[in-house]
Order: C-alpha cells, then sequence, then structure tokens
C-alpha cells in the first residue's frame, strides 16, 4: 500500500508542474500585448509599463517562469489589479466558502442519489425504480443555472421559505447545493443501482438468502458493502468536479466563493486572481483525485496490486 | 484469421442489429424523437421564424405569449419564439462543432499514443493529465480568458475542453485493439503504420467513440449555455439560450417565460440526447453498460 501511494504521489508531480505552467502561461497567452490587455487600452504608456514590470512580463520566459514558480513556493501569488490585494489573502477568505458549499452538495447528493439508487436496484423494474430513474435522468439534464433560477422563483419568490441568495446563515446554503449537487445526485442514483444489481446477481447473495437472512441484512449487510466501492470512487471524483461546477452556482446564488471570484476576474481583467483561482481549483482537484485513488486502493486492493504488476 | 467487424457486409449486419434493438428502446426513441425535433427547429428557422431574432422592436416590449407572439416578447420587444428557433441553431452548432474539433484532436492523439506506446504515450498522457487537471467547465473558462470571450471562442474552449475524454477512450481502444491477431497479420503483410490505425484499428473503436459523443454534444450544449449564462459565450445580440436565460433573470419575477422557456429547452435536448446516448450505448457497447 505504502508503495503504492508513493507511485502515485510522484504521478502528481509531473502533473502539478504542468498545471503551474498552463497557469503561468494565462497571461503570457494573451492576444497582443499582455500588459495592454491587463492595464486596459486605455492606460497611459507609463501604467502600462509598471504592469509590464510587475508581472515580470520585462524578463526572459524561463526567468519569468522561475519568478512565478519561486513566488509560488513562498505563497505569493501576486496582487490583484482590481481589489488592490494580495491574490492569497482573497483565496484565504474565498476557498472555504466554496468548499463549504461543494461538501454540502455532496453530502446532499449522497444522500439523495444513494438512497434512491438502492431503493431502485431493490425494487427493479417497478414505478419507485421508474420514477427514480426519471429524476436521476432530470437531474443530470437540467442546467445549473436554470434550476437556480427555479428554484429561487418557487422556493424564495413564492414561498418566501429560503433566502434567494447572499451567505451567512444555513439557509442560504440550501438552495445553492441542492442546485449544485442536482447533477452528482443523478449520476449517483445511476451508478448506485447498476452496482447494486451486478452485487445482487453474484452467488454469495444467493447463498445468503439461502441460508435464510433476511432481505434487510442481505441488502444492507453483504450486498451494499461491496456495491458502494464504486460509488465511492464516483463520490470523490465528483466532488472534484463540485468544486468547477461551483462557478455557475456561486454567481447566481452570490455566494462568496471562489467560482464567482473567478468569473468576476475574467470579466474585470484581473489576471493575477485568474491564475490564482484556476490554480488553486485544480491543485485541489488533483489532491482529491489522489486521495480518491489511495482510498479505492485500500477499499479495493486489486488495484494496487494491478499497479504493482505493471497493468495500470 | 478473425477480425472484430472486417467486412462490408458484417458492418451492414452490425449496423441492422444495432438498429433493431435501438428501435425497440422506446426512452432512447424519444431521446431521438426529442433531437430531431430541435434539429428541425435549427435548420427550419429562417423559415419557421415569424420574426427577426435580433432587431428590436421597443413598442412590442415584454409582451405576455399571444397569439401574434406565441411565446411572448423580450425586452427588446423581440418575438421569443423566433430567438428560441434560430437559438437551436447557436447551441445545437456550438455542442456539434465543438465535439468535432475535440474529436478531430483527440482521437489521433490518443490512436498514436495507444499504437506506439513508449515515451510518445508517456508524454502525451502526461499532458492529458495537466488538461484533467481542471475540473468541469473549469478549462473552458480559462481558454475563453485567454482567447476572449465570444461564440467562437467559447466553441473552440468547449472543444478543447473534450480532448482529452477522445484521447483517454481511443488510447484505450486502441490498447486493447493492436494485441489483436488481426493487427499483428497486417504489421506481418508489411502494411504501413498509418493504413493499420486508420483502415484497421479505428474503424473497430468507433461504438464507444458515437457513444460518448452522443453525450458530449449534451455536455457541449450545456457547458456553452452555461459561458453564454455568464457572459463569457455568446455576445448580444445574437440568440443563445443560455445568453437569453441570463437577460431574462431581471424579469424573473414579472416575465418568468422569459427565463422558463430557454431553460427548458436546454433541459429537453440535454435529455433528448442523454436518452439516446443510453441507448445507443446499449446496443453498441453492451459491455460498456454501466449506470
Amino acid at each position: 500500500m505504502r508503495t503504492y501511494i508513493v507511485q502515485r504521489l510522484l504521478l502528481s508531480v509531473p502533473v502539478i508542474f504542468g498545471v503551474s505552467l498552463l497557469v503561468f502561461s494565462i497571461v503570457r497567452l494573451l492576444p497582443g500585448d499582455p500588459a495592454i490587455a491587463v492595464a486596459g487600452v486605455h492606460a497611459t504608456p507609463a501604467y502600462i509599463s509598471q504592469v509590464r514590470e510587475e508581472l515580470g512580463l520585462d524578463k526572459g520566459l524561463h526567468v519569468q517562469y522561475y519568478l512565478f514558480a519561486a513566488n509560488l513556493l513562498r505563497g505569493d501569488l501576486g496582487t490583484s489589479t482590481f481589489y488592490k490585494r494580495p491574490v492569497s489573502a482573497i483565496l484565504l477568505e474565498r476557498f472555504p466558502r466554496t468548499l463549504e458549499l461543494t461538501v454540502a452538495a455532496l453530502l446532499l447528493a449522497a444522500l439523495l442519489g444513494v438512497t434512491a439508487g438502492i431503493f431502485s436496484a431493490v425494487t427493479r423494474n417497478s414505478i419507485i425504480d421508474g420514477a427514480a430513474m426519471l429524476a436521476s435522468l432530470a437531474g443530470l439534464a437540467a442546467p445549473v443555472f436554470w434550476l437556480a433560477l427555479m428554484l429561487q422563483l418557487f422556493f424564495a419568490v413564492h414561498l418566501g421559505i429560503f433566502p434567494s441568495a447572499g451567505s451567512g446563515t444555513i439557509f442560504h446554503l440550501i438552495l445553492p447545493s441542492i442546485t449544485l449537487g442536482a447533477a452528482s445526485a443523478g449520476l449517483l442514483a445511476r451508478m448506485t443501482r447498476s452496482s447494486m444489481l451486478e452485487v445482487l446477481r453474484q452467488e454469495y447473495i444467493t447463498t445468503a438468502r439461502a441460508k435464510g437472512l433476511s432481505e434487510t441484512i442481505v441488502i444492507g449487510k453483504h450486498a451494499l458493502k461491496n456495491a458502494l466501492i464504486p460509488v465511492l470512487t464516483v463520490l470523490g471524483l465528483q466532488f472534484g468536479s463540485l468544486l468547477g461546477g461551483a462557478v455557475l452556482t456561486e454567481t447566481i446564488f452570490a455566494w462568496p466563493g471562489v467560482g464567482r471570484l473567478l468569473v468576476d476576474a475574467i470579466l474585470t481583467r484581473d489576471y493575477p486572481v485568474v491564475q490564482g483561482t484556476v490554480l488553486v481549483l485544480s491543485v485541489s482537484f488533483v489532491g482529491i483525485n489522489l486521495a480518491v485513488d489511495i482510498l479505492y486502493a485500500y477499499l479495493d486492493p486489486r488495484i494496487r496490486f494491478d499497479v504493482k504488476g505493471g497493468a495500470g | 484469421m478473425k477480425t472484430a467487424v472486417s467486412s462490408g457486409t458484417d458492418r451492414y449486419r452490425e449496423m441492422r442489429r444495432v438498429f433493431r434493438q435501438l428501435r425497440r428502446n422506446r426512452l432512447s426513441m424519444l431521446g431521438l424523437l426529442i433531437i430531431s425535433f430541435f434539429l428541425l427547429c435549427a435548420i427550419l428557422a429562417p423559415l419557421l421564424a415569424p420574426y427577426d431574432p435580433v432587431i428590436p422592436n421597443f413598442a412590442y416590449a415584454l409582451r405576455q405569449p399571444s397569439p401574434q407572439h406565441l411565446l411572448g416578447t423580450d425586452e427588446l420587444g423581440r418575438d421569443l419564439l423566433s430567438r428560441m428557433l434560430f437559438g437551436a441553431r447557436t447551441s445545437l452548432g456550438i455542442g456539434f462543432i465543438s465535439v468535432i474539433i475535440g474529436a478531430a484532436a483527440g482521437v489521433p492523439l490518443g490512436a498514436l499514443s495507444g499504437y506506439y506506446g513508449g515515451k510518445l504515450d508517456l508524454f502525451l498522457q502526461r499532458g492529458i493529465d495537466v488538461l484533467i487537471a481542471f475540473p468541469g467547465i473549469l478549462l473552458a473558462i480559462i481558454v475563453v480568458s485567454i482567447m476572449g470571450v465570444g461564440l467562437e471562442n467559447a466553441m473552440i474552449a468547449i472543444g478543447v475542453a473534450s480532448i482529452p475524454v477522445y484521447t483517454r477512450l481511443t488510447r484505450g481502444s486502441v490498447l486493447a485493439l493492436k494485441e489483436m491477431e488481426y493487427i499483428t497479420a497486417a504489421k506481418a503483410l508489411g502494411l504501413s503504420d498509418a493504413r493499420i490505425i486508420i483502415r484497421h484499428i479505428l474503424p473497430n473503436c468507433l461504438s464507444p467513440l458515437i457513444v460518448q459523443s452522443t453525450f458530449q454534444v449534451a455536455t457541449a450544449i450545456l457547458w456553452a449555455a452555461g459561458l453564454g449564462f455568464l457572459g463569457l459565450g455568446a455576445q448580444p445580440p445574437s440568440p443563445e439560450w443560455g445568453a437569453m436565460l441570463s437577460r431574462g433573470r431581471v424579469f424573473m419575477r414579472t416575465y418568468p417565460f422569459l427565463t422558463t422557456i430557454p431553460g427548458l429547452a436546454i433541459f429537453l435536448v440535454v435529455l433528448g440526447f442523454n436518452l439516446f446516448g443510453d441507448g445507443l450505448r446499449d446496443s453498441l457497447d453492451p459491455r460498456a453498460r454501466k449506470y
């Protein structure tokens, strides 16, 4: 297991290096003069050259990357051209809010998705199964922003139960987390159903039933344990996807996380913030995927033996 | 020597089997019906649209649905039905073109990576790992932030964001196929690598690629609408469902149809592609039947 973890950690190093290169390129790849793109077309020549110097654009590319990487390792992500504050300080305020929303959405998706999936599999081809699968398809197809607006219209405007936007209380978290988690719930429901059906066909389940065990024990103890292993992996991967999905949800619900920060930064051409936000989101995603891989290998030993054997 | 799907007759037989199975799948047929409906709307938009979708007519601003304007008008007095019909062109266009971009780049990369292996594979796969490190729509947002906002750039951005899926899928299929006897025989006959890849390997990778493309069109439509909603995709006055929905939310309390209708259209078309994709997967690639 230790070898597997070390292997996976080593594989993440070039990925993180690549991510940092791509993030570094964001400003450098801007069409025309990147300094003008950042400073704005109406900026004075003096300000443009100041921006050029601040961003290190007057130096060679390798020197620029060296400075960028060195600053990054010190936790220095530059200064926001819009907020006039260090990007790292802004991210430290905003990222926990995104995590809060993402975790809430994931919990909700797991609760709804896995429960629906189990009931669907157990009552295969029944009305419950049909309804649950239809709902899961709807969850997958509903555009996040539309679902958000419909929830706002119904629960905030018509019923007045939940606040339509903002943050601060647990009630502010409910509509954004339903919005963000709906697609994941749909996917998890389908995944759980198919995984359960596969496990229920196994011989050891037939044996358990033949032994006279109650259906609750067969499903709850014997089937669920194995059926949930692949579901857990998808759940972990969904966590990462939700970080990306938070961009839309946060914008609609005025949630003060990094997703909304990123969209605002793109629209105000605040490139240091764009770079910092993209870096934090992608490195978190890589970290989550790594954790999921390790967890999966822990739960299913075949994975780590496959890698040792050179197949993976 | 047995090939996966070798002769023309075999392919024809296989296609007939797939269509037969697809026809029996009701949900898949419903998906196809929905897709066909929106495709017809997109193709016939200039004939079907009762008004110009772009030119404002302030005298008719914010009208409720009526016989003159079946779906009402927006804040600039433009007929919503006409904008929806032309919007189908934009949304489906983005969906198909970005999938073509993603596949055109991803499939050859995956084929080369899988076929040659070694350092090329290692290099390409680490590159793909980097692209995969950006969750969901984020990669598309990054590309748009570099290239600038707009419809064409959104299409390219979504296309670029779909490259990893195609590369991984093709690589996986090629890795399995290149070990098959008929490929070893083709090599022994002295056929060039290009010919082996194009004529003998890629045709047998098509099933999972077609299935993935169906789902990918749905994802591309969702992402394009998301970019449009954020103001990073299609720009005014061009009719695009995501952007229309975004503008309509200002009037959500008083004129909810301005948000409900474009949203419902996106929902239905994505549902259509997902349903059809499910059916296609079951018919073309039964082993891949997962969730």
